[in-house]
C-alpha cells in the first residue's frame, strides 16, 4: 500500500488477470484494449490479445451486431493464450452486455456503464426488463459506474459538445482499469499527447477523462481491492508487444535486406491482410515498393513481374482473395520464380465473416490451382513467430525458385504478444546469385541438390530466353508437348517442393517422446493446445504436444513422431484439413477436433476433448482398434 | 545490406545501366533486325496478319538504341501471345489478360528495362479489361500492342468483344447480341496518354507507329487492325484495301488539317459535337474549315471524337490519336523513395524492429 493513497484498499496478489472491454464499435474498444495492453507490456506482463471487432464500420449504435471487444489477458507467468473467459467484463452498453455476459463465469467481475442502460438501448438490445435491476446478473460482482455522467463532469469548461465529450468515455473506463490494476497513466498520457498534438482541447479532454476514471477507482467506496499482477519472469532480452500483422511486415522487410533484393509488395486491400500494406508502405526510406493494385489477380501479377525483374515479390490476401489469385499462383509454379503468397485467414465460405478467425484455407493453398502445382507452405504458430516464418518464407522462395505460401489467419494477425526482438546481426544470410554466364545457361537447367532453375534477370547480356505458363522443355525451357517431357517436368517440380523437407528442422515435440495422446497443431492454435497440455500435465496426465510450422512438405521426422503415441489428436479451426493431409500421408488413425466458431479454441476445450479420447482409450476398445500402428 | 536501395538485380553486381532511348544510342550499339529474330519456328497460320506485326516491330527494334537485354516483351494468351517466343530479347508469355499487370511490377521494379505488352482484343478488351484501364491510367511505361481482329482465333471462331454487333460466329450463331467496345475510346477514357492506331498491312505506317510508341515515356496503347485469315477473313478489307484505303481511311498528322481521298479533297469538320465528312471546295468550304489534329491536346476531346469515328460512316482515322507527357508511374514511385530517403535517411533495418515501446528483462 502506497502512503499518498487517499484511502485504504486492499491489494491482493494475482498471477493472471483476463480483462473483456467491450462496447459500440464507435466507443474505441479496440483503442482502449491496445492502451491497456501496451502499458501491460512495458509494465513487463507477459501478455496475449484477442480483439474481436464486427465487419460493419459503424453498425448502429447501441445494436447487437455492433458490438466491438477487445480481451487481453496478462501474467506474471508465461502465458499462451488471451484466456477462456475474462475475469472482468467492462460493458459499455445493454448490447455489450448481452453479448458477452454469457463468457463472463460465475463470481466474475462486471462494470457496466449505467448511464447507457436507457429504455432505448435495452430496446436495441432487445431486453425486455432492466438487467441490472431484475435479479438476472447476481451471479456476478456488479459495479454500475455512471460513466458517461461522471466522464462529462470531468470536462467541464472545455469549448466541446457533449458528442465529442461522450467520445472520451472509453479513457475514463481505461483509467478505472488502470486503478483497479495498479498501472501507470503515463504511456498513454504520453500517446495522447503525440496523438492529439494539433488538437490540444481533444488532448486534455481524454488526458482528464483518464485521470478522472483512475481517480474515481481511488476515491470510490465500491471497489474495496485493487490487484497486482507483477512482472513476468520472460527470458532476457530487449522486447515489445507485437502484433501478427505488424511481425509479418517487419520479416519480410527484413527478409528483403537479408537476401540484398528489392521488396515489392503487391496488394489489394482485404481484411485482416489491408494492415500488412499500411505498414509496408511506410518503409520506402528502405526502398520497398509497395502497389495496391486494381484486383487481387493484378496484385500478384506485379508481384511476379517484379520477381521476374530480380526483386523480392510479395502478395498478400485472405481467402476469397487467395481464390483468384490462384491461376497466378500455377504460372509462378510454372516459371519457377520466387514468390511469396501471404495468406491472412478469416471466416469462411465466401466472404464469411470477414474479422472473424478460422484457418480453413489450408487445403485451398496445398491444392487449389488447376493440375498437380506443389507449393511449400510455412504457418508461423504466434504472433511473433511471424517474423522468423516470413524470412523463412523467403529464404525457400529464393533458394528453390518456387512460390512459398505464408499462412496467418484473423487472430494472428491481430492478436499480440511480447516479442523478443532480435539482433540483426543474428538474422540468416539468405541471398542467393543471379545468373550471368551466358555459356552455360539453360533456362530450366536444374542445380542437382536444390533442383532449382537458374534466375537469369533481365538486363543480363546474353541470356536473353522466354519463358511462360506453355509446359516448358526439360533443360531448355522451350515450348514443349512432348509426352515423356511433360511427365518428367511434372515429377521434377514435385520433387523440388518434396525435397525442402531436408531443410527445414525436425517435428519437435512438448512432453513425453511416446505415450498416449500427441495433440498435433498448426498456426494459431498453438496458444490454446500448448496451454491443454500443460494443464493435462499439471494433472498429472502425459500427453505431448507437437506444432507444424511447414505444412509442405512436413518435416521429415512428421510420420515417426505421429506413431509414437497410440492416438493423435488434431484440433482445428476449419472441418479438419491438416487431419486429412496427415491421414492421407502416412494412413496413421488420427482424429479431428474442430470449432469453427469464429473464435480461437479455448484451453478447457481441448483438455476435455483430450480427456474424453484417453478416457475412451482407457476403455480398451480403441487401443486394440489401433495395435498395429503402435511403434 | 547496408545500402538504403537494394538493386532488384543484386546478387552479382550484374545490375544493368540505365541507356537513354536515342537515335545516337542505336548507331553505338548497331543492332540490326537480325539480332532481334529468336531461334524458335513462328507458328502463326500461313497468311496471319501477325507475321507483319512481328516483322515490323522487330525491324524498329534497333532504332530505340536499347541493348537486346534491356527490351522486355511480354504477352497474354491468345494467337497474339506467342509473340514473345519470336523476339530475341528477354519474354514472358504469362496467363490469360494478365500481361499487364506483370508488366507493371516488372517497370516498377525495373525502370531501367523497355517494356511491351502484346495482346489481342479478347486478351486485352475481354478477360483483361480492368488491367488494361488501370494501367494506363497510372501511365506506367509501357507500349502495349493490341493486336484487333474481331474475333477469338485460337480457340477457333468465337465473337470477340470488339466483334461487330450481330455478327454470326460458332458462338453466336444468331448473330452476337453485344454491343462492340471501340478500344481507343477504352484507352483516351482510362487516360493514356499515347494512343494510336495503324494497320498489319500498311507496314510503313506501322513501323513509324511502333517507333513514336517506343519513344513515348508512358502508357502507349496501340491497336494494330489485324486479319484472321482463317475464322474472320477480311475484316478490315473495305477500307484497308489499297484501292480503297485513301478514300476510307484518314491519315492523322499532327498539326495538319484532316484531309483524306485519292484526290485529298476530303475533309472533316466539326458540326456542334459531331464530326461531318466535306468535300473541299464544294458548298464554300476550304480547307480553314476543317478540323486540325492536335495529338497534344490537354484534354482529348478530339482524340475521342476521332475514336468514335469509323467506316462505313467516316474514314477510319490511324496514327497518332494522342501523346502527352506525364510523369510516369515508375519515376513517381522512385521519386517518393528518394524524398523518404532525402527526409530521414536510408531505412536502418535494426531501428525500425527496435521501433516503438520496448522494454528490456534482465
Amino acid at each position: 500500500m502506497t502512503a499518498t493513497r487517499e484511502r485504504d484498499t486492499d491489494v491482493e496478489e494475482l498471477e493472471r488477470v483476463t480483462i473483456r472491454f467491450a462496447g459500440d464499435s464507435g466507443d474505441g474498444m479496440q483503442l482502449t484494449g491496445t492502451q491497456f495492453t501496451r502499458t501491460a507490456a512495458v509494465f513487463g506482463n507477459d501478455i496475449s490479445t484477442f480483439p474481436d471487432f464486427p465487419a460493419e464500420i459503424r453498425a448502429p449504435a447501441g445494436s447487437l451486431p455492433g458490438v466491438s471487444g477487445f480481451q487481453i489477458s496478462f501474467s506474471s507467468t508465461d502465458i499462451h493464450t488471451p484466456g477462456d473467459e475474462p475475469d472482468v467484463l467492462v460493458a459499455m452498453n445493454p448490447a455489450a452486455l448481452k453479448t458477452n455476459i454469457g463468457d463472463l463465469p460465475a463470481g466474475g467481475a462486471l462494470i457496466v456503464n449505467s448511464d447507457a442502460f436507457t429504455q432505448q438501448n435495452l430496446n436495441k438490445a432487445a431486453f425486455t426488463s432492466n438487467p441490472l435491476t431484475d435479479g438476472s446478473l447476481k451471479a456476478f460482482t456488479v459495479f454500475e459506474v455512471p460513466i458517461s455522467t461522471l466522464n462529462e463532469r470531468s470536462l467541464d469548461g472545455l469549448d466541446m459538445t457533449s458528442k465529442q465529450k461522450d467520445l472520451t468515455k472509453n479513457f475514463f473506463a481505461l483509467g478505472l482499469m488502470f486503478w483497479l490494476y495498479e498501472r501507470s497513466m503515463d504511456p498513454t498520457l504520453h500517446w495522447i499527447d503525440q496523438k492529439f498534438s494539433a488538437r490540444p482541447v481533444i488532448a486534455d479532454a481524454n488526458k482528464r477523462a483518464l485521470k478522472a476514471g483512475y481517480a474515481f477507482g481511488e476515491t470510490t467506496e465500491a471497489f474495496h481491492t485493487h490487484y497486482r499482477v507483477r512482472p513476468a519472469k520472460l527470458d532476457a532480452g530487449t522486447y515489445r508487444n507485437i502484433t501478427g500483422n505488424e511481425a509479418t511486415a517487419l520479416g519480410f522487410l527484413a527478409a528483403s535486406k537479408l537476401a540484398g533484393r528489392q521488396l515489392f509488395y503487391g496488394s489489394y486491400p482485404i481484411t485482416p491482410a489491408s494492415d500488412i500494406l499500411h505498414q509496408l508502405s511506410g518503409y520506402k526510406s528502405f526502398g520497398v515498393k509497395t502497389f495496391q493494385a486494381e484486383d487481387e489477380i493484378a496484385a500478384i501479377g506485379a508481384a511476379i513481374g517484379a520477381s521476374y525483374g530480380g526483386a523480392l515479390g510479395l502478395t498478400a490476401s485472405s481467402g476469397p482473395g487467395i481464390a483468384l489469385k490462384s491461376e497466378a499462383m500455377g504460372l509462378a509454379v510454372m516459371v519457377e520464380l520466387p514468390l511469396i503468397v501471404i495468406d491472412v485467414q478469416r471466416a469462411g465460405p465466401s466472404t464469411g465473416m470477414p474479422t472473424k478467425n478460422e484457418q480453413a484455407d489450408l487445403l485451398q493453398v496445398m491444392f487449389g490451382r488447376n493440375a498437380d502445382s506443389p507449393i511449400p507452405i510455412v504457418a508461423p504458430a504466434t504472433p511473433g513467430e511471424c517474423f522468423d516464418y516470413a524470412i523463412e518464407a523467403c529464404r525457400l522462395a529464393l533458394k528453390y525458385m518456387t512460390p512459398v505460401a505464408f499462412m496467418s489467419d484473423a487472430f494472428l494477425a491481430t492478436g499480440s504478444e511480447p516479442w523478443r526482438i532480435p539482433a540483426v546481426a543474428d538474422l540468416p544470410d539468405i541471398s542467393v546469385v543471379n545468373a550471368t554466364d551466358a555459356s552455360s545457361f539453360r533456362p530450366y537447367l536444374r542445380d542437382p541438390h536444390t533442383l532449382a532453375r537458374p534466375w537469369a534477370v533481365p538486363g543480363t547480356p546474353g541470356l536473353e530466353h522466354r519463358i511462360g505458363g506453355l509446359e516448358k522443355a526439360d533443360v531448355t525451357g522451350n515450348v514443349s508437348y512432348d509426352p515423356d517431357n511433360h511427365h518428367r517436368m511434372q515429377q521434377l517440380r514435385a520433387a523440388k517442393v518434396a525435397g525442402i523437407a531436408d531443410d527445414i528442422p525436425p517435428l519437435e515435440v512438448f512432453g513425453p517422446e511416446q505415450g498416449e495422446l500427441l495433440i498435433l497443431g498448426w498456426g494459431s492454435t498453438y496458444g490454446a493446445i500448448r496451454s491443454a497440455v500443460e494443464r493435462l500435465t499439471a494433472d498429472g496426465k502425459s500427453d505431448a504436444h507437437a506444432h507444424l510450422r511447414h505444412l509442405n512438405p512436413f518435416p521429415k521426422n512428421t510420420e515417426t513422431v505421429l506413431r509414437r503415441y497410440r492416438r493423435v489428436l488434431i484440433p482445428e479451426v476449419n472441418l479438419g484439413q491438416l487431419l486429412m493431409l496427415v491421414r492421407a500421408k502416412y494412413l496413421i488413425d488420427a482424429v479431428g477436433y474442430d470449432r469453427v466458431r469464429g473464435k480461437p479454441f479455448r484451453i478447457a476445450e481441448i483438455v476435455a476433448e483430450a480427456d474424453r479420447i484417453l478416457g475412451a482409450t482407457a476403455g480398451g476398445s480403441v487401443a486394440s482398434e489401433l495395435g498395429a500402428a503402435q511403434p | 545490406m547496408t545500402d538504403a536501395n537494394v538493386n532488384a538485380t543484386n546478387g552479382n553486381g550484374s545490375t544493368p545501366g540505365s541507356v537513354p532511348l536515342s537515335p545516337e544510342n542505336a548507331q553505338v550499339i548497331a543492332l540490326t533486325r537480325k539480332d532481334f529474330v529468336s531461334d524458335q519456328e513462328v507458328r502463326w497460320c500461313p497468311g496471319c496478319g501477325d507475321y507483319s506485326i512481328l516483322a515490323q516491330t522487330q525491324k524498329v527494334m534497333p532504332d530505340f538504341g536499347f541493348p537486346r537485354e534491356n527490351i522486355v516483351f511480354i504477352s497474354g494468351i491468345g494467337c497474339s501471345g506467342r509473340l514473345p517466343y519470336y523476339m530475341n530479347t528477354y519474354g514472358f508469355h504469362t496467363i490469360h489478360g494478365r500481361a499487364p499487370t506483370l508488366a507493371t511490377g516488372l517497370k516498377a521494379a525495373r525502370p531501367d528495362l523497355m517494356v511491351w505488352v502484346i495482346t489481342g482484343d479478347g486478351d486485352a478488351l475481354s478477360i483483361g479489361g480492368n488491367h488494361v484501364i488501370h494501367s494506363m491510367r497510372r501511365n506506367v511505361d509501357i507500349n502495349l500492342v493490341m493486336f484487333n481482329n474481331r474475333i477469338y482465333g485460337l480457340t477457333k471462331g468465337q465473337a470477340s468483344p470488339t466483334s461487330e454487333f450481330g455478327k454470326r460466329t460458332k458462338s453466336t450463331p444468331a448473330g452476337t447480341v453485344d454491343t462492340p467496345i471501340q478500344p481507343l475510346t477504352v484507352a483516351l477514357a482510362a487516360e493514356a496518354s499515347f494512343v494510336a492506331r495503324s494497320v498489319d498491312t500498311h507496314t510503313e505506317h506501322l513501323q513509324q507507329t511502333l517507333e513514336r510508341a517506343g519513344y513515348h515515356r508512358g502508357s502507349a496503347f496501340i491497336e494494330v487492325l489485324q486479319n484472321c485469315n482463317i475464322f474472320n477473313d477480311g475484316a478490315w478489307r473495305d477500307f484497308t484495301d489499297r484501292e480503297v484505303r485513301e478514300d476510307r481511311m484518314l491519315v492523322l498528322e499532327h498539326g495538319k488539317p484532316m484531309i483524306f481521298g485519292k484526290d485529298r479533297d476530303k475533309g472533316i469538320r466539326l458540326v456542334g459535337l459531331h464530326p461531318e465528312v466535306v468535300t473541299i471546295g464544294e458548298n464554300g468550304i476550304t480547307e480553314a474549315d476543317l478540323l486540325v489534329h492536335d495529338e497534344t491536346a490537354e484534354e482529348p476531346y478530339l482524340a475521342l471524337i476521332l475514336s468514335r469515328m469509323f467506316w462505313p460512316d467516316f474514314p477510319v482515322p490511324v496514327g497518332v490519336f494522342r501523346a502527352v507527357p506525364r510523369p510516369t508511374h515508375d519515376k513517381l514511385i522512385e521519386d517518393q523513395l528518394a524524398a523518404a530517403v532525402a527526409k530521414s535517411g536510408p531505412g536502418d533495418l535494426a531501428a525500425v524492429i527496435n521501433g516503438g515501446e520496448t522494454w528490456t528483462v534482465e
